[in-house]
């Protein structure tokens, strides 16, 4: 943190008088705003139209999902975890199971393996083009939104193919897969990839020379790599402020040490960079895709485990890169078939810290475009 | 009855304006028109912007009350009048009843002085469009009092947001419109603020004035275009209304009918303030090539355009009446849009009639030009991100301003050239 001072807690009730002997505004945004995406609830404190602090309120979504946890067998709880970002229901999976089988010393079967990177990646590029759209129209673009939402819905027939459902998948079961790959997934996801280059193409010619866009964006929102490191921020908001950290190539999980990308950085850590580096991180995506979907291999897709899991006592901690930052499941065996304690890093959570610092200064505007940026997902945050 | 039919083509072929005529009956009925054309204007631009809008943004747009939504606007005004009409308990309730019809009385009133053709005006003042640029932006004085008087603070934040742009935008427009003044004046008349006059001016010179000293005259018709849709609060200058950061801006705790006077309003300004660039700058009623293309000849050609466009609707409706689902559930509406077919293809038949032809030329080309404009208006939201603050503030006062000033002297100097230089001679050469 550059100055400590600079993040003192907000004193709501007695309002400063500010130029002209005007006082201070004290607003409140949420938890029910156009633009807060979802439930999140704001406190501002405003000197007209400049942010002079502001609070966030969470908890409006809270479901309890760690608790619930304790109750549930490991293979129970796993369709639970898709419910708390569940714009990346996939990748949420992914993790848990990775965390479960860490803990039970198992690993996947390497066609299982692919399929998972395929279809995780698939969720990230989905997330991104949520992000987008919505980010996008909290600006005040709002043909994006309907651009973004189409080229999504094909992402989402290949989950509704693939399993079934199509936002909260449960796409993956602990130790492997619980479907082969349809007959033509191959051939599907192949045909996305080549749909959707030029779509993004399309977003980026509707956003990234576009004045205002560029007005709206750029500086707006700076944080410092420094800073990012210190209040927890991971992901594209990281690296966007030019930490080159992605847990794919860091602590690389599932296959993804097989496969050949580029983690995209910014130099800025403001808006814009942020808006380039997610953009080139969803063209990174198809390029993983297109290698996975070449190399599949013929195999297993379910490593033997136990029908009643029974993990030694002991504890894990398991982190993915999840399209908003790195996703940690903690987990504590007590021997028994149901964990003794889950608990959850989400990203969403951890980034939202970085609001109040983002934010000082700007105006109420800005404060819309950071949420917007930060890409959060309250049933993440809230859990 | 033949001399009530006389006193009725006393009226048609009258060289002056109602008001110019002093005929407070004949006023009365153009009045009656006017609104109830604005309304309908209203009403058609809430369907196509919806439509137009959607087809941008690759979906359908309403599709289900009537044959592609064509009936929703009369559903929704119905919506909007049944709607409980809440005055909420901290509100100041008299100014909260009063902001909207302040808004509204603005937005119809500058309607006084449009000239939809040389005699088709309200009436024609000296200083029409003094009078236009006045009225309208009394509209800001409605809005901040809705803000204000909703004791709320983001309608609070809205109302004092749309006071700045509107007062500040109006400086940019009002230097755009005095080149133009500047412009009338190389007529042989002389100068005019009146509407009408103006676009005789246009007429006499033998040029819309967009084209005139080019690019001085394009410079300024951006400025105004610009100016005018800060000017009417429309993306992307929506920051009054930003859905995104202030829920709805200065009309949040308004409801039913009371904000559906704030939407008739802002849709009736946009038509107001398109009018005032088509008649400054795209040569209002005047048909395109008015001096090149002359004869009676091209005459009926461009006389042909109002029933031609009305029958081009008319196929439209009846393309799309052959591509109606065949389902009997579809029945009604495609009956209904076939029936909306027929009603185009006879107003466009009508068209045709001589007397009819040669008297509505003048609206039409006013109205396809202003339509243009109503395009433009959906485009821009369509494609653009939003303004901050600062920066619309930074547009207007840095960029608008500075321009407008110039554009200002440079049209005064390039009008003024040959009385110059003849000065200049006599300096020089004593």
């Amino acid at each position: 943190m550059t100055d400590p001072n600079a993040l003192s807690p907000l004193d709501l009730e007695t309002p400063d008088k500010t130029f002209l002997d005007a006082n201070e505004l004290v607003i409140n945004m949420g938890p029910q705003h156009p633009a807060t995406h979802g439930v999140l609830r704001v406190i501002l404190r405003l000197d007209g139209e400049k942010v002079m602090g502001l609070e966030c309120v969470i908890g409006y979504l809270h479901r309890g999902v760690e608790k619930i946890a304790e109750n549930r067998t490991y293979t129970m709880f796993n369709p639970y975890v898709d419910r708390m970002d569940y714009v990346a229901a996939v990748s949420n999976g992914l993790g848990y199971c990775e965390a479960v089988e860490k803990l039970l010393n198992v690993e996947a079967p390497p066609r299982a393996q692919y399929i998972r990177v395929i279809l995780t990646e698939l969720n990230r590029i989905a997330s991104h083009q949520l992000w987008l759209g919505t980010h996008a129209l909290d600006i005040g673009a709002i043909t994006p939104l309907f651009y973004t939402f189409r080229d999504r819905e094909e992402i989402l027939k290949i989950f509704e193919k693939y399993c079934g459902a199509r936002l909260t998948t449960h796409a993956f079961r602990i130790g492997g897969l619980q479907y082969e790959a349809y007959d033509g997934f191959e051939k599907d996801v192949k045909n996305f990839v080549n749909f959707v280059k030029p779509k993004i193409d399309e977003y980026e010619e509707l956003l990234t020379t576009n004045r205002i866009w560029l007005e709206r964006t750029k500086g707006v929102g700076k944080i410092s790599g420094k800073d990012c490191i210190a209040l927890g921020v991971t992901g594209p908001v990281l690296r966007a402020s030019g930490v080159k950290w992605d847990l794919r190539k860091a602590q690389p999980y599932a296959n993804y040490k097989n496969f050949a990308f580029e983690i995209p950085t910014g130099e800025n850590g403001d808006t814009y960079d942020r808006y380039i580096v997610r953009m080139v991180e969803m063209r990174q995506s198809l390029r993983i895709i297109e290698q996975a979907v070449e190399g599949i291999p013929e195999g297993p897709i379910m490593a033997k485990v136990p029908k009643v899991m029974k993990p030694p006592v002991g504890e894990i901690y398991h982190s993915i890169e999840a399209p908003k930052g790195e996703l940690g499941y903690f987990i504590v065996s007590d021997g028994s078939t149901q964990p003794y304690r889950i608990r959850v890093r989400p990203p969403s959570f951890v980034n939202l810290q970085a609001l109040d610092l983002m934010c000082r200064g700007q105006l109420v505007a800005d404060v819309i475009a950071v949420i917007g940026t930060l890409d959060i997902v309250l049933g993440e945050v809230d859990r | 009855m033949h001399g009530f039919i006389q006193y009725i083509q006393s009226y048609l072929d009258s060289d002056k304006t109602p008001g110019g005529a002093g005929n407070i009956f004949w006023a009365t009925v153009y009045i009656l028109l006017v609104f109830a054309g604005l309304s309908v204007a209203v009403i058609a631009m809430n369907w196509l912007e919806r439509k137009i809008l959607a087809h941008m943004q690759v979906r359908l747009g309403p599709m289900r009350v009537g044959p592609h939504g064509l009936l929703q606007p009369i559903a929704d005004a119905i919506k909007l009048l049944l709607k409980e009409d809440i005055i909420p308990a901290e509100a100041d309730a008299l100014v909260f009843w009063v902001a909207p019809f302040i808004v509204v009385l603005a937005a119809f009133t500058v309607f006084v002085v449009v000239p939809f053709g040389p005699t088709h005006a309200i009436t024609d003042m000296n200083i029409g469009i003094l009078f236009m640029l006045g009225v309208s932006s009394l509209s800001v004085l409605g809005i901040v009092t809705a803000g204000w008087a909703s004791n709320s603070h983001y309608p609070l934040i809205g109302a004092l947001r749309s006071s700045a742009q509107m007062v500040s935008y109006e400086v940019a427009m009002g230097l755009a419109v005095v080149s133009v003044i500047l412009m009338t004046s190389l007529s042989s008349e002389g100068g005019t603020l009146s509407m009408i006059g103006i676009v005789q001016a246009q007429q006499a010179q033998g040029e819309w004035f967009i084209f005139k000293f080019f690019p001085l005259g394009l410079v300024g018709f951006f400025i105004f275009a610009i100016a005018m849709v800060a000017e009417t609060n429309r993306a992307p200058f929506d920051l009054p209304e930003a859905e995104s950061e202030l829920t709805a801006g200065f009309h949040t705790e308004y409801s039913g009918f009371r904000w559906s006077l704030f939407f008739l309003a802002e849709y009736s300004a946009m038509i107001a303030v398109s009018s005032i660039a088509v008649t400054l700058w795209l040569g209002g009623w005047l048909r395109p090539f008015p001096n090149a293309l002359t004869g009676p000849t091209w005459d009926l050609v461009f006389s042909l355009f109002p029933g031609i466009t009305f029958l081009f609707l008319a196929a439209i409706c009846f393309y799309n009446t052959a591509r109606m689902p065949k389902h009997p559930l579809f029945r009604v509406q495609t009956m209904g849009l076939a029936g909306f077919g027929v009603v185009l293809a006879l107003i466009g038949l009508i068209l045709f009639i001589h007397g009819v032809r040669v008297r509505v030329q003048d609206i039409y080309w006013f109205t396809a030009k202003v339509g243009a404009f109503m395009y433009l208006y959906i485009w821009y939201r369509g494609t653009f991100p939003r303004y901050r603050f600062d920066q619309l503030m930074k547009v207007g006062w840095k960029v608008l301003l500075p321009t407008g000033l110039v554009l200002l002297i440079l049209t005064a100097l390039v009008g003024m050239r040959t009385e110059l230089w003849a000065e200049l001679q006599g300096v020089w050469r004593p």
